[in-house]
């Protein structure tokens, strides 16, 4: 039986403990009596045969829905969406759940004599996969059977051609989303559901949708009316996607949602240390922590960040959901909370947030300076349910290298972000309103982001809005062994040792504040009462 | 009198160009330049006049000179050994305050008839700069026999002389020199519609050059400035610059106000239309090149010497390179002369406040190396103080 997460209160007995920080970690020691450190729970068991789990979700569907098979007839459109490079993350190892989950829809369809198949990455605003990549989520033989013949596709939110405006919300936001979607008999969506904000009617609403449909709700004020985007009752970006979700069934699209959960098991065998609480590490856990940082204190950055990137998650399917998307969410939330909650009491100070080598947006990339912001202020501050673990006016303390470094393929428009926004402002709402329009409608980025592998030009702004909330929150934030002049353009404090952050902090929290130290990756969700 | 002095010393040139091969304005101590005492210089013709200059402020030309690094073009077109300062306010021996508009052309030479350019008005581009009654030099303060602003005394042609208006400061009329060839260099590009103008330089030619872009060019909606250092970016974007990059952001900020895209190489498809080179180096060249327009014009405004980059842009993309050398009449100012454009834009603009430090002569050599790590450190211009020096 997993045991669930856990608060340890830090006394002097308490053995430093693990803080992420990159393409590495350190050992961090915490002031005792007034520390605390929120455990994820352990990996909840995985479903003993997932294919056969597959197939009985598909024939008893959640909802009003009929059983997949009795949807699907010959000479229909049969459109399949899936997930996008962004999650899981760590990338899992083969098979991933879209393989499986697409495999046993393809066979379905065979057996129903469905021959206009097309299969689309929604990948919203994101850069195209590229085939290695697609081939690992969908598999080779999905793959090769679709691509060659142009039926494989990566969703373009700025093809004119491409796209159906299907109407406005009650509250006048624009539906458009992708036209051969749109326009087929049944689009099933595929997805896995990584935290808790994924799926529902997110998949189609934002991976399908035009830049146009997006900024309805990919906003600063949605964002920071988002609290967290994680819970589902108190987010504005889920009530949002939910009103387009609606109306694009009301608009006669036919959805078939197939979503899918994981288990937290984020990393593999030589490296289990890193999901297992200090005192309880093995001789040998000891002995691979010495060995991976003494490993990778010797290592350039490039060639760590490679290593890490080609790190694969052995995350297990803990979960399968199929048919009408309201129904399935419900169940699929329940399963995600049932892996990821931790009860939390009361806010501390301090947060110290130590962030990992990756993020959604960077997979086989560089985890830039915009993006260390996105992940430590956009996701990890937002894994709350009810209050912030800290408190309104606290710091927020980031462990990061922040190297001022950018993939020049996936995130042209970031470094332009950079060197032209942030050298000017740092407020959210100054920047959604003087730069966002001529960043979203540039025309070099548009067509890196139609023909290359780049990130929508509008994408940089995206996360410094997931980030608005935090901003508004926060007193303080530090980013501890950042590039100083990095961390300094993104608004924050840069600090050499937690030691120094914590010194810093106190002109803020004063000299003895309560600090939480939130122990993700693996992920989880704090349910702070 | 003190006069700081250029001597023609072979061995000295080539320690300053040693020297400032390691650290910019280091020739300032091993270099040809010398305080000295010497007679003020002779009036060489009855229409001449004596000036005591208050200020004279330390130009890139000057560094050059003091370095070791200028080039053999000017070798025939100076005489040693020459007091340098050629952004001078000074006083006459009558009680008034003048700035000189150093340039030795024919009038002053006492050549008559005046050389083709001289009779056009265009005496900055004088053909006869060795002739006359007087020693080769193309400036005062590169002229032997006729001293220069850092010094106690220097003559001049009455021709030469601006009349500082009534209730300026020394510090605001030491500029008015500077910000005329900044004024020249701003006028010099063709007119066109909703320009994009990049400036790559933020000392006082490319503070200035933005000032006079900003104020009398309304056809460039857009000034894009290249700038390094913190004072730098402040200077630029309060005369007007409506963007600054950092040298190596410089293709991406132009790309972006020019909705351009950047090819594999680099390069980008489009580009910025007037281009001002205030620091004209390979590098300053190159950049303007790779952000000019198909159909733009480079305008090097700081003197330039042996560069070595690939003009192949230049050939395939009809780039025009022009020079932009001191100061004449502006037709896209009415045909009003650089000068008198200038001591309004000073007025208007405060570029006062581009003087940053002063010296006397006998702090020379920390004035040569402020002056040569201004940017640096936090500074603009530069310039000796000779109020308190004895004039004979
Ligand atoms: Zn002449």
């Amino acid at each position: 039986m997993p045991r669930p997460g856990f608060v340890l209160e830090v006394d002097r007995s308490t053995p430093p403990i693990l803080t992420w920080h990159g393409e590495g970690f350190r050992l961090e020691r915490l002031p005792p009596e007034r520390s605390r450190v929120i455990y994820a729970p352990e990996p909840v068991a995985a479903l003993d045969d997932p294919d056969q789990a597959i197939q009985d979700a598909l024939l008893a569907p959640l909802g009003d829905s009929p059983p997949l098979p009795d949807l699907l007839r010959a000479g229909m459109r049969l459109t399949i969406a899936f997930d996008d490079i962004s999650l899981p993350l760590p990338p899992m190892q083969r098979p991933d759940n879209r393989q499986r989950v697409i495999e046993a829809v393809l066979e379905m369809a065979a057996s129903a004599g469905v021959d206009d198949v097309v299969l689309i990455c929604a990948l919203a605003l994101h850069r195209r996969m590229t085939e290695a990549e697609l081939r690992h989520a969908i598999g080779d033989r999905v793959y090769d059977s679709f691509a060659p013949h142009g039926l494989l596709l990566q969703h373009d939110a700025e093809d004119p051609d491409g796209l159906v405006h299907l109407g406005q919300t009650d509250k006048g936001e624009d539906v458009e989303i992708n036209k051969r979607a749109a326009e087929s008999d049944l689009i099933v969506y595929v997805n896995i559901n990584l935290v808790a904000m994924d799926g529902g009617h997110k998949s189609v609403a934002t991976g399908l949708a035009s830049y146009r449909s997006l900024r309805h709700h990919h906003n600063v004020k949605t964002m920071r009316h988002s609290r967290s985007f994680m819970d589902q009752h108190n987010s504005e970006l889920h009530t949002s996607n939910w009103r387009m979700g609606r109306l694009i069934a009301a608009s006669g699209v036919k959805v078939f949602q197939i979503e899918t959960t994981l288990n937290n098991d984020a990393f593999p065998k030589p490296m289990a240390f890193l999901q297992k609480r200090e005192w309880e590490w093995s001789g040998r856990d000891r002995a691979a922590y010495i060995a991976t940082t003494k490993g990778l204190g010797r290592t350039p950055p490039k060639l760590a960040r490679s290593i890490f990137q080609s790190i694969k998650a052995p995350h297990a399917m803990t979960g399968v959901f199929a048919g009408e998307v309201e129904a399935v969410h419900a169940a699929t939330t329940d399963a995600v909370y049932a892996q990821q909650l931790v009860s939390v009491e009361g806010q501390t100070d301090v947060a110290v947030f130590g962030l990992p080598h990756i993020c959604p947006y960077n997979v086989n990339s560089i985890m830039n300076p915009i993006l260390v912001m996105c992940m430590g202020l956009g996701y990890l501050f937002n894994l709350y349910r009810g209050k912030p673990i800290v408190r309104q006016g606290g710091v927020a303390i980031l462990s990061h290298p922040t190297p001022w470094a950018f993939h020049p393929v996936h995130h042209p428009s970031y470094i332009d972000f950079f060197e032209e926004v942030l050298s000017e402002t740092t407020d959210p709402i100054e920047i959604e309103k003087t730069y966002e329009e001529r960043f979203a409608t540039d025309e070099w980025y548009r067509h890196l982001y139609r023909t290359s592998h780049a990130y929508h030009g509008v994408h940089p702004f995206y996360m410094w809005y997931w980030g608005a909330h935090a901003l508004e929150h926060l007193g303080d934030v530090i980013i501890v062994g950042g590039e100083p002049a990095a961390v300094r353009r993104l608004g924050f404090s840069p600090a050499s040792t937690l030691t120094d952050a914590l010194e810093m902090a106190s002109d803020t929290v004063g000299r003895h504040p309560t600090i939480s130290h939130f122990h993700c990756p693996p992920i989880m969700l704090a349910d702070v009462s | 009198m003190r006069a700081l002095q250029v001597e023609r010393s072979l061995p000295r040139f080539a320690a300053a160009r040693v020297a400032s091969a390691w650290r910019a304005g280091a020739g300032g101590k091993v270099g040809p330049l010398r305080l000295a005492d010497v007679d003020p210089p002779d009036l060489p013709g009855a229409d001449w006049v004596r000036l005591r200059p208050r200020l004279s402020g330390i130009c890139g030309s000057d560094l050059a000179t003091v370095d070791g690094r200028s080039s053999q073009w000017f070798r025939p077109i100076v005489t040693f050994p020459f007091v340098p300062g050629h952004e001078i306010v000074a006083d006459t021996e009558e009680g008034s305050r003048v700035v000189v508009e150093p340039v030795l052309g024919c009038a002053v030479r006492g050549i008559d008839p005046p050389c083709n350019a001289c009779a056009s008005g265009h005496g900055h581009r004088c053909e006869r700069l060795t002739g006359g009654h007087l020693a080769p030099g193309l400036q005062t303060g590169f002229c032997a026999e006729v001293g220069g602003g850092w010094s106690g005394a220097l003559v001049a042609h009455p021709t030469q002389l601006h009349e500082v208006p009534g209730g300026w400061s020394d510090e605001a009329a030491v500029l008015i020199e500077p910000t005329a060839c900044g004024v020249h260099g701003a006028l010099a590009g063709p007119t066109g519609d909703d320009q994009v103008a990049v400036v790559i330089g933020a000392g006082t030619l490319g503070l200035t050059v933005i000032a006079a872009l900003n104020r009398l060019r309304p056809d460039i909606s857009r000034i894009i400035a290249v700038a390094k250092h913190p004072v730098q970016k402040e200077m630029a974007t309060s005369l007007g610059a409506t963007m600054i990059a950092a040298p190596a952001e410089l293709r991406r900020a132009v790309r972006r106000a020019t909705g351009s895209w950047i090819l594999d190489n680099g390069q980008l498809t489009g580009g910025a239309s007037l281009v001002i080179d205030c620091v004209g180096s390979t590098e300053s060249l190159s950049d303007a090149l790779a952000v000019a327009a198909p159909g733009a014009t480079i305008v090097m405004v700081g003197m330039p010497g042996h560069i070595s980059t690939d003009l192949t842009p230049l050939w395939q993309r009809e780039i025009r390179l022009a020079g932009a050398y001191a100061y004449g009449p502006e037709p896209m100012a009415g045909g009003r002369h650089s000068f008198a454009v200038a001591i309004d834009l000073v007025a208007q603009a405060g570029l006062e406040r581009l003087l940053s430090a002063t010296y006397t002569l006998d702090r020379h050599s920390e004035a040569i190396a402020h002056a040569a790590s201004a940017g640096r450190r936090g500074a603009v211009k530069v310039a000796f103080d000779l109020r308190t020096e004895k004039r004979r």
